[in-house]
């Protein structure tokens, strides 16, 4: 029962994943940009997942770990020939260090995991508001200094040069990596005991758990997924700051809790849906054929959609389009009968 | 702790302390402590963070910027202001605020931060990323010498409208029956329904009052920044956010002197530091909120809660 469990909720956000990829690479290499940035999307999802769902306490900062795992592996896989160029300013070491796709990939997340961890130690005493509140201040501040701090990146001007190694393929890989990172922790005792803190803070601590140390856990392990996702992006889009500050905190926190926040199979619907949706859309806003028409939509159309939509998921379905759930197989089951399940309630 | 924060501060001013510092400084805080109020108004009795409301001082002054393309007369450009602003809460309200009145504080969070982006870009849809410009009461920037320092108009204006709206306010809540359910719903929403106090008509006023101050704040925005973009007053909120719940959140007075006291140090800051540090001050103002926050997580302006609260 419990191993089929594990499956279940393993299993389903898995092979979603793998599915989209799979439509993707049938597509044309037009369209496959869509699918490589929609499981990045994943990758950034589970990866605030892991603290905001598991712990239930809202994180404005994640996106801050994620554009330092940006940095370090964009800084640091820019050839170094090319770096005088396009960051004249760097610290030495940075300057003459040039490191190939998979060590930038593991420097992304360690950079993201320590500063999580950094920022943690404080931090995660806070609770409610207070905390929501200073992670949006650690947020503030990092977009600050990487705009104006030119030695450890290129300040406004946005990376170039950075290997485009992030194709479908490394996409695919690395959200199934965090998927199943974001899995293996849920499984185990600290998954469990951040949980009970969620549910009820007071019962947990009366079994013995430390909401600061569980807390403290989860958020340096999600820092360290979310600089991964990165490093991923990194080397999928030559950003610059502002493509890492309001805006992304805004859109992943709503595929989040538009799939539903308290689950792994929540995060993934709730990333893979607002992607396809948001594709649709930018396709739109260049003119798409519905049934030999041509629809266009002005630019700008799709965060008026997405933020709706979100407002509406809220209002009237606030734990998310799965309801916060995983995948089991009782639940698929019952599924087919939803007219019994009605009448019982 | 005040301490602390003062004496970080002079590390930082140094010789800026001069009376036009001071002046603006004080008119920023002004300007920031309405914005606070109006947070905290709406946060006291909803108990909802309204991440919005930035987008609602942005609403205003496009209303403004509109009223000064037709060269409407500054009075109708201003009764505009107060219409476009007032409308929207209302509507906020009515359809996002009053169906999730029975969730959580982070549902009710999240869904404020999607209608502020939901305001954003229908603002960027509509009128570009550019904005457009509200000139009809620039003049209120010329300055006028008051003994040795030269002080623009506005100033003086953002000051004494602060002074009276707030006022106001505290005649509102203390003296009138409305203001009487007001303080009783802030305190115990629950109870004070069961009492008679009407939910929904306490929310509504709450919420319009904090729409007038939006309004207010919009027109004295637009006279400093003429500008209106998309992104108008939203790096305002977000300091005004952090310095109402480092004022202490739950309280109205705790909040207004958080959010003074963060545009009072932010004005300060930016009047004094070198230009090359400058470009830092967010990080400056976002590293004090996060020390206050850690020292006194409930707000520097409130007393010390007891024990961890129970259920």
């Amino acid at each position: 029962m419990r191993t089929r469990r594990a499956i279940a909720e393993l299993l389903a956000p898995a092979t979603l994943v793998v599915a989209s990829a799979v439509v993707g690479a049938t597509f044309a290499r037009t369209t496959e940009i869509y699918f490589i940035s929609a499981l990045i999307s994943v990758s950034i999802v589970v990866a605030l997942y892991v603290f905001v769902g598991n712990s239930g306490v809202l994180s404005f900062g994640h996106i801050s770990f994620f554009a330092v795992g940006a940095w370090a592996a964009g800084v640091l896989s820019v050839p170094e020939q090319e770096k005088p160029a396009t960051m004249p300013y760097l610290f030495d070491f940075l300057g003459s260090t040039t490191v190939g796709n998979v060590p930038s990939l593991v420097i992304a997340g360690s950079a993201g995991g320590v500063f999580a961890l950094l920022v943690g130690l404080p931090l995660m005493r806070l609770s409610g508001l207070a905390a929501g509140i200073a992670t949006f201040a650690v947020l503030g501040i990092t977009n600050n200094v990487l705009r104006y701090y030119e030695k450890i990146g290129p300040g406004l001007n946005a990376f170039s040069s950075v290997p485009e190694t992030t194709d479908l393929l490394q996409a695919t890989v690395g959200a199934l990596l965090v998927i199943v990172a974001a899995f293996a922790y849920q499984r185990s005792r600290f998954g469990r005991q951040l949980r009970a803190t969620r549910e009820d803070p007071a019962a947990a601590r009366a079994v013995g758990v430390s909401i600061y140390r569980q807390r403290l856990g989860a958020f340096a392990l999600s820092g360290f997924l979310a600089g991964f996702a990165g490093g991923l992006y990194i080397h999928f889009l030559p950003i610059n700051v502002d493509a890492v500050y309001l805006d992304l905190t805004f859109i992943t926190l709503a595929m989040l809790v538009i799939g539903g926040a308290t689950s792994l199979w929540g995060a993934v619907v709730g990333a893979l849906s607002v992607s396809a949706l948001d594709a649709v859309l930018a396709n739109a806003e260049n003119g798409i054929e519905v049934l030999g028409r041509t629809i266009e939509v002005p630019a700008g159309t799709r965060i008026v959609v997405v933020s709706a939509l979100m407002a509406l998921v809220l209002i009237l379905r606030p734990s998310g389009l799965t309801g916060g759930r995983e995948v089991t197989f009782e639940r698929l089951a019952r599924r087919l009968r939803p007219a019994v399940q009605e009448a019982a309630k | 702790m005040t301490s602390l924060l003062a004496s970080s501060l002079t590390d930082f001013v140094g010789d800026g302390l001069d009376l036009q510092v001071q002046v603006d400084a004080i008119a920023l805080g002004a300007i920031f402590a309405l914005m606070a109020v109006g947070i905290g108004l709406v946060f006291g009795v909803l108990r909802l963070v309204n991440f919005a409301y930035g987008q609602l001082i942005m609403a205003g002054a496009f209303a403004l910027a509109y009223a000064s393309d037709r060269d409407w007369p500054v009075g109708v450009g201003i009764a505009l202001c107060f219409a476009a602003v007032l409308a929207l809460s209302l509507a906020m309200e009515r359809i996002v605020f009053r169906p999730l009145r029975a969730q959580s504080a982070a549902v009710m969070l999240i869904a404020t931060f999607a209608v502020a982006f939901l305001l954003q870009s229908i603002a960027l849809l509509w009128f570009g990323p550019l904005g457009k410009t509200a000139t009809s009461l620039v003049e209120l920037n010329r300055p006028v010498s008051v003994g040795s320092v030269e002080i623009r108009k506005i100033t003086i204006v953002a000051i004494v409208t602060a002074a009276v709206c707030l006022g106001l306010l505290v005649l509102l809540l203390n003296r009138t029956s409305i203001g009487l359910h007001m303080r009783a719903a802030s305190m115990d929403f629950q109870t004070a329904r069961l009492l008679g106090v009407r939910a929904n008509m306490v929310s509504g006023v709450a919420v319009l009052i904090a729409g007038m101050l939006a309004a207010v704040v919009a027109v004295m925005l637009t006279v400093q920044f003429p500008t209106v973009t998309p992104t108008f007053a939203l790096q305002e909120t977000i300091l005004v956010l952090a310095g109402v719940v480092v004022g202490g959140m739950t309280r109205l007075l705790p909040a207004t002197l958080g959010g003074f006291l963060i545009g009072y140090v932010s004005g300060l800051l930016g009047g004094a530091l070198p230009t090359n540090q400058s470009q830092y001050l967010p990080s400056f103002l976002f590293g004090l909120v996060i020390l206050v926050l850690l020292v006194r997580p409930d707000g520097l302006f409130t007393r010390r809660r007891g024990l961890v609260e129970r259920v």
